[in-house]
């Protein structure tokens, strides 16, 4: 035991400390009871049992991350000026500007808004919160029911055209693409939802004539000091 | 004759980048929006998009027309004025030039 210059008397106080049944591995302490530190490594490796190799973390079996059942996506929040039945401006897309009813949120979180088609040209489409502005202006559409076919997956884009291969579009590059028909049910799913929410714009005066126009910030208008 | 607009963005001006006297630091660029005059009023802006919109003479992707995208990040100073960080630096040819600072990701 390398306890040199030690002592006689302050060699077997040491050894005293090394095998106290309480065994407090502070260098400090050691160093001040005499202990080398060499002595104090090997107390600490046989306290801690690294004999017997150092623990490596475990990792979890197979099966665990699947017993740790994944919680279920959560709906995103609504801001509160969004319910049921408010004229929403679309801020970005292909219908920038335009003033849209806003019917439900679906699973995803996106929200589901229809122009009506009729009044604005918009159809039954989804949109994220973050690109719309709620205007106070609310319709009651409590009695339109929406069906619950209409959800995301009604709007997911139809396989056969990533069915095309590379060459065959390199080949119709140029030439006019074939429109596909839009299919019947949809219009028919659309003109199904439009007719209850044009029955309850036709109760307010202006109202269809609000939808149809668009919005847009004009000279000496700031967001910042807009109330919508 | 119109009597509406389309316009879906405060315009801004680009007044330059983030510096001290002597050192710039070109990451960030400062955006003078109209009508914005003080600290909270800059609030509303705060992470709204933003973009840098310019022509050049070659065709990409079919325009002439090329964007550079980028967010509000803080305001700067009590004046209304703003920070933000784009995609890439903006050039200092952009100095002074018109911005155009939409109003999504939106929270009214």
């Amino acid at each position: 035991m390398p306890t040199r210059g030690l002592p006689p008397s302050a060699i077997s106080e040491a050894t005293m400390q090394l095998n106290k049944p309480h065994f407090d591995p502070n260098p400090v302490l050691c160093i001040i009871s005499g202990i080398g530190l060499d002595d104090l490594k090997n107390k600490v490796f046989a306290k801690r049992g690294l004999y017997k190799g150092q623990k490596k973390t475990q990792k979890p079996a197979a099966e665990a991350p699947a017993e740790r059942a994944a919680s279920p996506p959560k709906p995103s929040g609504l801001r509160s000026s969004i319910t049921p039945g408010t004229v929403v401006i679309l801020l970005a897309g292909r219908f920038r500007g335009k003033r849209v009813v806003f019917l439900k949120q679906l699973e995803s979180g996106l929200l589901l808004v229809t122009g009506p088609y009729k009044v604005n040209g918009v159809p039954l489409r989804r949109v994220n919160q973050a690109y719309v502005i709620a205007t106070s202006t609310k319709i009651d559409i409590s009695g339109v029911k929406v069906d619950e076919k209409v959800n995301d997956a009604y709007f997911a884009k139809s396989s056969s055209s990533a069915g095309k291969s590379a060459e065959l579009e390199f080949f119709e590059d140029g030439k006019p693409k074939a429109k596909e028909a839009f299919p019947e049910s949809k219009a028919a799913d659309q003109k199904e939802v439009d007719k209850a929410v044009i029955e309850a714009i036709k109760k307010t005066e202006y109202l269809a004539k609000y939808l149809k126009a668009s919005w847009g910030l004009s000279k000496g208008q700031f967001p910042h000091q807009l109330v919508f | 004759m119109k009597l509406w607009t389309l316009r879906l963005y405060s315009k801004g001006r680009v007044l330059g980048h983030k510096r001290a006297k002597r050192n710039s630091r070109p990451n960030t660029s400062l955006i003078q929006i109209e009508g914005v005059s003080n600290k909270e009023e800059a609030q509303f802006y705060l992470g709204k998009r933003i973009a840098y919109v310019y022509k050049a003479k070659r065709e990409v992707q079919g325009s002439k027309v090329r964007v550079i995208w980028g967010r509000v990040t803080r305001p700067h100073g009590s004046s209304g004025v703003v920070k933000s960080k784009f995609r890439s630096n903006l050039p200092p040819h952009a100095f002074g030039a018109s911005v155009r600072v939409m109003l999504y990701p939106s929270n009214i």
